[in-house]
């Protein structure tokens, strides 16, 4: 008994020991005590797979064809929202609102002919600028600051010339050159065209134009009501 | 006649018994304790190809979440972001850097860099992150504190009954849309408890995670 007593505690206090406790940091893979049906030979998102000789799972469109459940290129203006007998495609979109942009009109492009076009070719309304807010702080505070004036976290970090949205040049620039910014960047600031969708990059084109808006407000632009509360110097 | 059997056979069959209790004993303790993810999964850090670091980015830096992980409202899977993403900053910032060779090399070749996953469903169970987010869970709920990790670790076990004991009383893990990315949010932080408002929202938007087989296996 004692022998069998000192070998059932060494037994305990060596797996214990090489075990040790739950929630301990190890670089090693989960040991999976039932594999049954986890890896099933199929390709998910972001994975890699031995079917294609490169080794890539997600594969990159061909050319010429058209993702399926997006909107259709060469339907009109492309967005549901404006779906119907007009643009019998877009009617047919899973995804409304979600198109990546791959179509020549102006909503996709913001060019008009050859040139930028001006205008937001989305309804704006209050839903629309709160939209704009929102991907604005998540994608564009970070270097050109909340109110815009290049003054974000990544320029306390050695980067300068951040544009200042409220330079002359850039208030004067139309609506489609800004969103061609935003899509495919400019000189050192990279594209986000991939991040947002076309409805979000209009939605921070009218949110970056009410920043303007804010900084270059004069009293008289106010209606005489809202005049009247203001503090008076 | 002679003892068949010696005299200290007498008390074997209760030192069996004895032996044999504390043997299941250690066994069920220590299935119970060790095979489970909660042993298996929690923990798991991984040595990652670039060391980068939450940390740096989500905490000092400031980033949100969905800067890098951009789709994860709109879509099932929780994207690891391309290397543009980062090379949106580092083209400018730390550009000489030797931490951040792969990444430059990565963006010159378009060979993507081999982050090693982490959390990892189950081929058979269906996950959603979009259906989470978009109804007040956080990632803190999911990931732990991910914004003070330099190096990123499974936090909570993500096992079926883990996932069970959220959708059994969400109400625990509920908060207002706007916070979810803001993993050190706390509810008192507006002057009110988890129980008070998880209850609210839940009443109020009508959730009602799915209990029943087929919500997970599809
Ligand atoms: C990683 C940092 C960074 C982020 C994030 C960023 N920008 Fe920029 N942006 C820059 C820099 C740097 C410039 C100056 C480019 C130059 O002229 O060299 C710039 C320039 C611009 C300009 C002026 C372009 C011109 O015609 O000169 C606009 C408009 C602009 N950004 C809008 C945006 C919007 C909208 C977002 C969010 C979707 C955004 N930026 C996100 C760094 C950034
Ligand atoms: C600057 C970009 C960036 C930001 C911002 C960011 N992440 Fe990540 N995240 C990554 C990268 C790259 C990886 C893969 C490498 C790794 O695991 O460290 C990752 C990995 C993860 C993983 C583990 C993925 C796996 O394999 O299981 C989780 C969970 C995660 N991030 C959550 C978050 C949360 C929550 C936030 C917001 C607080 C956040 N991330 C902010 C870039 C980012
Ligand atoms: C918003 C800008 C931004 C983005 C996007 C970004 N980083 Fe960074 N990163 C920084 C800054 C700023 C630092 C320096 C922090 C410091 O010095 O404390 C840094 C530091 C680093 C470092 C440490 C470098 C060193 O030499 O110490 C690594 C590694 C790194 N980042 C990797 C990445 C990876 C990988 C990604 C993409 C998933 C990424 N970063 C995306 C801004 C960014
Ligand atoms: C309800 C729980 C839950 C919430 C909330 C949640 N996650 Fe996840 N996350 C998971 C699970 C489960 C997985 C594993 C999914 C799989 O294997 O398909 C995962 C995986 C991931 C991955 C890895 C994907 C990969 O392919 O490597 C990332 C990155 C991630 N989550 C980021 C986030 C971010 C950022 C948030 C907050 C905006 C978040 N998650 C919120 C449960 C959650
Ligand atoms: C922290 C709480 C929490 C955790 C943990 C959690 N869930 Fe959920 N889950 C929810 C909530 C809240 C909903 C939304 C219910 C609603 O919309 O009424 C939901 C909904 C779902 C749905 C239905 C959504 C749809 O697309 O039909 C599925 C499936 C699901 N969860 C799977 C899982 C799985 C699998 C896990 C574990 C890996 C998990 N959940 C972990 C809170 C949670
Ligand atoms: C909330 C989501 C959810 C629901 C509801 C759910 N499951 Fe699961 N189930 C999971 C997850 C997640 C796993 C994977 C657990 C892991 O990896 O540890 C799983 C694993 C399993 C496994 C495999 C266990 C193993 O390790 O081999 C079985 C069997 C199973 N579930 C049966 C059921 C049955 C039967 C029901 C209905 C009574 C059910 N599940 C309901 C999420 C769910």
């Amino acid at each position: 008994m004692r022998y069998f007593l000192l070998f059932f505690f060494a037994a305990v206090v060596g797996v214990v020991l090489i075990a040790g406790p739950q929630g301990k940091r190890s670089p090693n893979r989960p040991f999976e005590i039932f594999p049954d049906m986890d890896h099933q030979p199929k390709v998910k998102a972001q994975s890699p797979s031995r079917f294609f000789a490169d080794g890539v799972g997600p594969r990159l469109p061909i050319a010429g064809t058209v993702p399926m459940g997006y909107d259709f290129p060469a339907a009109g203006p492309g967005l549901a929202r404006i779906a119907g007998a007009e643009n019998p495609g877009a009617a047919r979109s899973s995804h409304p609102g979600l198109s990546f942009g791959n179509d020549p009109s102006y909503l996709a492009t913001g060019k008009m002919g050859d040139n930028w076009g001006d205008g937001i070719p989305v309804e704006v309304n209050a839903k629309l600028m709160e939209l704009g807010r929102d991907k604005f702080t998540i994608y564009c505070a970070v270097c050109h600051g909340v109110t815009g004036h290049g003054n974000g976290v990544t320029s306390k970090y050695g980067w300068n010339g951040i544009a200042n949205y409220h330079d002359e040049r850039i208030v004067g620039q139309p609506d489609g050159e800004l969103y061609n910014t935003i899509t495919h960047g400019k000189n050192t600031m990279y594209g986000y065209g991939a991040n947002l969708s076309v409805t979000d990059r209009w939605a921070i084109v009218a949110y970056v134009r009410a920043l303007q808006k804010a900084q270059r407000g004069a009293v008289a632009d106010l209606t005489p009501e809202q005049r009247a509360t203001l503090p008076t110097q | 006649m002679a003892n068949i059997f010696p005299k200290w056979t007498n008390q074997l069959p209760l030192k069996v018994l004895a032996g044999a209790a504390l043997v299941v004993t250690a066994l069920t303790g220590g299935i119970t304790y060790y095979f489970t993810p909660k042993y298996t999964n929690v923990g798991y850090q991984p040595v990652q190809p670039v060391p980068f670091s939450h940390a740096i980015h989500a905490d000092q830096l400031g980033l949100d979440c969905r800067y890098c992980h951009s789709y994860v409202e709109k879509a099932a899977h929780s994207n690891v972001p391309s290397t543009q993403t980062c090379m949106n900053c580092h083209s400018q910032i730390k550009q000489n850097s030797p931490r951040l060779a792969l990444v430059r090399e990565s963006y010159k070749s378009g060979k993507p860099i081999e982050w090693v996953r982490i959390h990892k469903a189950p081929d058979y169970v269906y996950f959603n992150h979009s259906a989470h987010v978009n109804r007040g869970v956080s990632c803190v709920s999911c990931h732990g504190k991910i914004n003070e990790m330099a190096v990123v670790y499974q936090d909570q076990p993500q096992s079926m009954s883990w996932c069970l004991d959220c959708h059994r009383a969400p109400e625990n893990h509920l908060r207002p849309l706007q916070y979810i990315t803001n993993l050190n949010w706390k509810p008192e932080d507006i002057g009110t408890t988890q129980k008070q408002l998880g209850q609210e929202l839940k009443d109020r938007w009508g959730v009602k995670p799915p209990v029943t087989c087929n919500g997970c296996h599809r």
